[in-house]
This record gives structure tokens, sequence and C-alpha cells, in this order.
């Protein structure tokens, strides 16, 4: 039975979001050019979520997609096949900030994958990144423009997030072997 | 679920789970070939052959295309230039492409059997693109995306299979697959053709069109394959048409919402008419389309799946 901490309630992941969606707002007066766009499938619930917190900042609404990272992951020879999500980007990127927005960021590879799989729908202005926790262990060059919560942990550790839209409660988990 | 396949032989050993996966991952796919940039990085640095012993243009043109669109590199080998003219024997063949470090190999033969040959030596991926009258996985794939999209579901769906189905691979592998997904399927055509034996497979069969079309949500029309036949199964082209024929008259008697299928190549005028392949009824193009999306999910399943001996070591 591993041992397990809780991060974030219900409460915390609530005001970690909102916490998010006031920087994002901060950084961008009228949000008129920014576009959400989530990684599944943790962040895609949670794109949706900054949608709606942000539409209420700003007085419009606020588009959300997702994009899918299985065909674009560095790691597919070392794997089965992952699981291949929709990507849905219902507008167009030229000339927008898009937040990406995951639910963890660990290696830094997904954002990377991502990234690659945007560059096939346009080149927005800039791309930001939006991720509920930041849990270190970095492989690449990539840092968050806005975290929900910043947790150290070691590597054999692993992070669960339970979100409402999956049935349950929402709750971030640290969990030990 | 996890792909835990190193090859795609056959329909007959998948289970209805894995025939789902397949499918999932095609609508993905599906929306890749619907973008400005059509292209995705899957299969970058891979290898795939297509070895194809007898003749085929749309289903080694729909394999060559998926295999672009994930980034592999791609290799055609057919009969005409190839060295079986100088008798090289298959086994030699296939073992001279894997020394070029070829992943995956998809094979299409005039011999059932021959993809499962091949799997029992080479480290290779192997994918059956069609082997004699026994199997064409690929293209029952994507009858059952077809079906999927266009009904939204499969199980409890009447299809029927109409025309040669002794000698067709298609129907083999389609009769597994709607089984298996749990659709019931009704094979029709002449009894040269549609022998009875096809029940153990679990289909009803008939000899009577009206009767096999009446309550049809799909009727899926095989091609009369005149070079596969070695002796005359029927006495006329024509004969066959007038008792089997798909025809607007005929259409009248099915359900309004039925769905034509057809695998290609049409011969029009025999199995079916012109103005009923060409109709509003017809999906025949949306079928090749479709091909392309199942094909570029099961090159990237496959590449995922791991090898036996992997397999073995965890």
């Amino acid at each position: 039975m591993p041992e397990r901490s809780v991060i974030l309630d219900a409460a915390g992941v609530d005001r970690a979001l909102t916490r998010i969606a006031h920087e994002i707002a901060a950084h961008d007066e009228c949000g008129a050019e920014v576009v959400l766009v989530g990684i599944p499938r943790g962040g895609v619930p949670l794109a949706r979520r900054l949608s709606a917190l942000l539409a209420g900042l700003w007085g419009h609404p606020v588009p959300v997609g997702s994009v899918d990272i299985g065909m674009h992951r560095d790691d597919l020879n070392h794997r089965a096949a992952p699981a291949i999500h929709p990507t849905v980007i219902p507008f167009d990127l030229s000339e927008k900030t898009v937040v990406l927005v995951d639910d963890v960021l660990f290696s830094g590879r997904s954002v990377r994958a991502a990234m690659d799989a945007l560059n096939d729908f346009g080149r927005p202005r800039r791309i930001q990144l939006a991720a509920l926790i930041d849990r270190g262990h970095r492989e690449l060059p990539i840092k968050a423009d806005f975290v929900g919560q910043t947790v150290s942990t070691l590597l054999e550790e692993t992070i669960r997030v339970s979100l409402q839209e999956e049935g349950g409660a929402d709750e971030v988990r640290l969990e030990k072997k | 679920m996890n792909w835990t396949r190193h090859h795609l032989l056959d329909i007959e050993s998948l289970n209805a789970e894995e025939i789902q996966l397949v499918l999932s991952t095609a609508r993905a796919f599906k929306a890749v070939g619907e973008r400005a940039i059509k292209k995705v990085p899957a299969l970058r640095g891979k290898t795939v052959v297509n070895l194809f012993v007898e003749p085929s243009t749309r289903t080694r043109t729909s394999f060559e295309l998926a295999a672009i669109r994930l980034s592999a590199d791609v290799i055609n080998f057919s009969t005409e230039a190839s060295s079986f003219k100088k008798g090289e024997t298959l086994r030699d063949t296939a073992r001279n492409l894997e020394a070029l470090n070829a992943d995956v190999i998809i094979i299409r033969h005039s011999s059932a059997g021959a993809p499962h040959f091949l799997a029992r030596f080479l480290r290779a991926s192997v994918i059956n693109a069609g082997d004699g009258a026994h199997e064409h996985p690929t293209q029952a794939l994507l009858d059952a995306f077809t079906i999927l999209e266009k009904k939204g579901r499969i199980a409890g769906l009447n299809v029927t299979i109409l025309g040669d189905i002794l000698y067709s691979r298609v129907a083999r592998s389609d009769i597994w697959a709607l089984t298996k997904l749990g659709a019931k399927v009704t094979l029709c055509g002449p009894p040269t053709l549609v022998p009875r034996v096809f029940e153990a497979m679990g289909c009803r069969v008939t000899h009577n069109l009206e009767e096999a079309i009446a309550d049809a949500d799909i009727i899926n029309l095989l091609r009369i394959q005149h070079e596969r036949q070695r002796k005359t199964m029927f006495p006329s082209l024509h004969e066959y048409t007038s008792l089997y024929g798909l025809n607007r008259a005929r259409l009248a008697q099915t359900k309004p919402d039925v769905v034509l299928m057809h695998p290609g190549p049409i011969n029009r005028g025999v199995e079916i008419d012109s103005e009923t392949a060409d109709g509003e009824r017809s999906v025949i193009l949306e079928q090749v389309t479709n091909g392309l999306a199942v094909r570029m999910a099961v090159l990237f399943l496959i590449n995922g799946g791991q090898s036996p001996e992997e397999t073995a070591a965890v």
C-alpha cells in the first residue's frame, strides 16, 4: 500500500486555478487574443475551467481546445503505443497568445511534444504554459509561466490529480512507493 | 488497454477490445488527414516496406500514404520489378528486406497464410494486406470504422454481405470483425459462391436477395472476382446482375437509411449499377478516406507493440 499525502484538496485546487487565472489576466488586460489549449488528459478539463474563470474576468468567452501529444512523443520506440486523444483546435492560432494547460509539469517532454504538435496549426504570437502542479525534475529547458503549486518530489514519487470531471472530487496527492 | 501485438496477421485472432482500440485510434488519425498539415512525426526514422506479390493499386497506395503521413520511409516492392521473376523464394526476399533494416513489412500475397509464414521468422512487424482468399484485416477494420461512423454503433445492426463470398478475403475478415463487435451478418449470393458452410462462422446464409436486403442496415457489396475464379461459378455476368445486382428498384425495397458499401474496385453494371454506386446511400469513397486513417492507426499501434522477445524479457 503506497503512502499518500494530500497536497491540494478541492478548495486548494480551486484557489490555485483562480490564482492562475488572475495571473494570466494580469499579463493581458483585455485577453482578446488569448486562447487556452489543454494537454490530455488532465490539462483538458483544467483548460475549460480556466476559460470559464477568465471569461468572468475579461467579460467575453475565451476559446479553449485540446492538443494530442501521442503522435509527437519522443519515446515511441521505448513503450507501447500511447492512447491517442482527439486534437480539437477550432480556431486559428496565428497571432494568438496560446496558453498551454497541463495538470502536472514534470520532465517537460509532454510540453515539448505539445509545442511540436501546435506547429501544424499555425504560428502563434507566443506560447505560455500553465500547470496546476510543478513537481520539478525537468529534462528540457522548459519553465511554466503560471503555476498553481510547486511541490518538491523524489523521482520515484508519483503525483496523482483527480478531477471532478472524471467523477469524484478534486484532489492532488503525492504517493510514495 | 494497450496494444501488445507485433504483427497484424488476421482479424480472427483479435478480440473485440483490440478491434475497438484500432477504431478509436483511427478516429484521431482521420482528424490529422483533415488538417492543413497532414503529417505527424510518430514513425520518423522507421522503414516500411510494401511487399505486394499480387497486383494492387488502392491498398498499396493507401498503406504507402499512411506510412508517409506518419513520417516513415517507404519502399514499394512489387512482383513486376522484383526478383520473384528470377525465382527467389518469398523467405529469401523477406530476409533481404529485413537485412535492409525494414521495421514493418506489409505483404499482399495470392497464397493464404503467407503473412503468418513471414511472421514466424522475421523480427520486423508483418501486416497482412490480403492473403489469397483468407483475410484482409485492414479492409475489415475500415469497414467497421465506416459503419461505426455512419450508424454510431455496430452491435445489433443487420449487415448483409452480398456477392462472391467464397473467394473473398474481405468477406472472411468482415465476418470475423462484425460478429465479434456484435452485428448480425447475413451472406447472400449464388449458392456456388455462398455455400452453407459459412453458417459455421455465425452468419445467416440466404440465396434470396429480397430476403437478404429487406431488414439490412448495411449492405456490403463484394466485387465479382473474375481473376480468382478458376471455373465458372454462375452461367453469366448478366444472369448474376439480374439476380443479385443492386439497382434503384431493389434499393427501394430496403430500409430508407440503409448504407451501401463496396471495397472496390467496382464492376459498374455488374454487382451495382452506376446510379446506385454514385447515389446518396453509397459511402464507397468515404471508405477510401477511412482506409487511410485505419492504416495509420494500425502502423502506429504495431510500432508500439512489443516484439515477442521484449515481452518475454519483461
